[in-house]
């Protein structure tokens, strides 16, 4: 059982990982992720993929919903600029695809911070609002700008070349977006070991407060809106080099929706919540896909009953653990690790 | 410029409007009440329009008796919301409520797609087809009525929140909840009230909305635009919404004739964002004061 964590330095206490099980539990999780291509087939590797991008957005939506406190439901249209500065740049020129995704990051913080722009005069629903009406903006931009976008048809990426070779198939894409991902969560935690993040707590917790204490709101919120952005926008040029083609069609207002279920879901307000609910939202829908395999034989149209199913399954997911777990997977994590602390002593 | 026909659109405009003033409605008296945006508005009108449709073409019955049973339809979600989901989420965080109607939206669209299938469809026709004119203008019959229609709910409704008692007690509320309480009002019954007015009033208008364009699960966009009319007109406001209803109508009509359909949502989302920074609140909202 374990008591408690002595610390002697404020080093100490402000490290990522400050118990020796917790260590060991991360370099299973990186050993694990770095053998899974072995054992995973093509289309569960297809999902970590797709897992890996949702993890880097949510997390990024994290940073500014869950630990700014402004509510954005524009998370879908930043990853849409990111994709298009990844097949624009990749068509145009043919940069190295490292670098797209940096200037797909860079363009959708400049993006986002023209965007959270009005989050200094309005906040809490008016902002979700006003980010709302900045998405559909942008998609009106990308269906119109045919010069640059190529209108409603969209433009189709070649595969990112890496050292020579096309990263085409699922194990080398898995390679490549999995460890950028753990960079961007490595990242992200990190932030809130340093000032500008505890600022952001500090806007979240009561912006009048932080003002007073000499945060100045301008600079951060605008801050918080170009991190998540960025976020947004390199997970966006992932998100173009998976699936090689980017039209207007692919960033559905629902999808932003889908990353602010994903850190409700997970738990707003901490790095796990984000990847945690990313992880659930993403693979629910597949679950159901099975379970729908399941019944055929029983029921003649259950193929058809599947979307209807999932959309009601997502609404009622959000609903559920807004109602009745809060906090959201992360606080279940917590919970589980209190009753093995605990053990035998509480059930 | 042809003046007959921007006339004739500026007429389309306001009928639309009147809808949107509506539907925004609905916005209104939820929040008012009890400091709810309910995203799911545009879905209960969907869902409204849906009923009628099951009620008038499935099971036969005429419009007369189809209508009322669509709104009632509509009140009885809003009572079963608010009882199941809003209740217990009382004092929690804004943005949590309003993400729980964003899921029941969801949820919403989700049961009438598993119930009727994702196809658009048609009501049955129950106001005649005959064009009206105003003077030379041509306006279709359907936007006619559902202008008047609208007109009246609204007059009806300012009327009440004048002059009845459930009226006076949504407003005290919507004031002062502490006074509103010991003044003897029953605040979870005015919670209770304005969610079944409201999701009845949605229903209603989706009733209106769907004789004019069809019926399909994607209607409750319809709800998104309404949303612009109540934050450019001011959360709380009635007024707001009828007017900023009316001027988003109209302002949607002549974006989409004479700059191209295309441009329409574009347009709205404009101004809401440009009234947004003008008057945070709204053109007729109560200023929140925030105190440390």
């Amino acid at each position: 059982m374990l008591i408690g964590t002595a610390k002697h330095s404020y080093r100490a206490d402000e490290a990522l990982l400050t118990t020796r099980p917790q260590r060991i539990w991360m370099g299973v999780l990186a050993v694990g992720l770095a053998l899974a291509p072995l054992v995973l087939d093509n289309y569960w590797l297809y999902l970590a993929c797709f897992v890996a991008i949702n993890v880097a957005s949510a997390t990024g939506l994290n940073i500014l919903t869950g630990f700014t406190g402004l509510v954005s439901l524009g998370q879908a249209a930043f990853m849409a600029v990111g994709a298009y500065t990844v097949a624009v740049l990749e068509i145009r020129i043919g940069t190295p695809f490292l670098l797209n995704l940096v200037a797909a990051g860079a363009v959708a913080a400049l993006i986002g911070v023209v965007v959270g722009l009005p989050s200094l005069r309005v906040k809490g629903l008016y902002l979700a609002i006003a980010t709302i009406a900045a998405s559909f903006i942008l998609h009106f931009v990308f269906v119109n700008w045919q010069t640059v976008t190529n209108g409603n048809s969209g433009l189709s990426v070649p595969p990112a070349t890496f050292l020579g070779t096309p990263l085409t198939d699922y194990v080398q894409l898995y390679y490549v977006f999995v460890p950028i991902t753990a960079l961007m969560v490595l990242g992200a935690a990190n932030l809130f070991r340093t000032r500008i993040g505890r600022a952001f707590i500090a806007i979240r917790d009561r912006d009048i407060s932080a003002e007073v204490l000499g945060i100045s709101l301008l600079r951060y919120k605008l801050m918080s809106f170009a991190v998540s952005s960025f976020y947004a926008g390199l997970a966006g040029g992932m998100w173009a080099y998976f699936f090689r083609v980017v039209t207007p069609e692919s960033f559905p207002f629902v999808y932003s929706i889908f990353f602010l279920a994903a850190i409700i879901v997970g738990g707003m307000g901490t790095i796990l919540g984000g990847i945690l609910g990313a992880v659930f939202m993403t693979l629910v829908p597949e679950l159901l896909r099975f379970v729908v395999d399941i019944l055929s034989p029983v029921l003649p149209n259950a193929g058809t009953l599947l979307s209807p199913v999932r959309t009601i399954v997502f609404g009622a997911l959000i609903i559920g653990f807004l109602v009745f777990e809060p906090k959201g997977l992360a606080e279940i994590v917590q919970r589980l690790r209190r009753f093995f602390h605990l053990w035998p002593f509480k059930k | 410029m042809d003046v007959l026909f921007f006339i004739e659109v500026s007429l389309a405009g306001l009928g639309s409007g009147a809808l949107l003033s509506l539907t925004a409605l609905a916005f209104v008296l939820i929040y008012k009440a009890t400091r709810v945006i309910n995203l799911a508005v545009g879905e209960v009108l969907m869902l409204g329009a849906y009923l009628f449709f099951a009620f008038a073409s499935g099971l036969g019955m005429p419009a007369w008796a189809a209508i009322p049973l669509a709104i009632a339809g509509g009140g009885a979600i809003g009572a079963v919301v608010e009882r199941g989901m809003i209740r217990p989420m009382l004092g929690e965080n804004p943005i949590a409520v309003f993400m729980v109607t964003i899921g029941l939206g969801s949820v919403l669209v989700g049961l009438v797609e598993l119930t009727w299938g994702t196809d658009p469809r048609a009501l049955p026709a129950f106001m005649g087809n005959a064009p009206i004119f105003l003077g030379e203008a041509y306006v279709s019959r359907k936007i006619a009525i559902a202008f008047v229609v609208a007109a009246l709910v609204i007059a009806l409704f300012l009327a009440l929140f004048r002059f009845w008692r459930g009226g006076v007690a949504l407003r005290a509320t919507a004031t002062d909840q502490a006074a509103a309480y010991s003044c003897g009002i029953n605040v979870p019954g005015v919670f209770s009230l304005a969610w079944i007015i409201g999701c009845g009033t949605a229903a209603g208008a989706g009733v209106l909305l769907g004789a004019i364009g069809g019926i399909s699960p994607a209607m409750g966009v319809f709800g998104l635009s309404a949303l612009v009319v109540v934050i450019v007109g001011g959360l709380d406001s009635v007024a707001g919404a009828l007017l900023g209803g009316l001027a988003i109508g109209l302002i949607e009509a002549w974006a989409g004739t004479y700059l191209g359909g295309e441009y329409k949502l574009v347009t709205t989302f404009g101004l809401l964002i440009v009234a947004l920074m003008i008057r945070p609140y709204g053109l007729f909202g109560t200023r929140e004061i925030e105190r440390l």
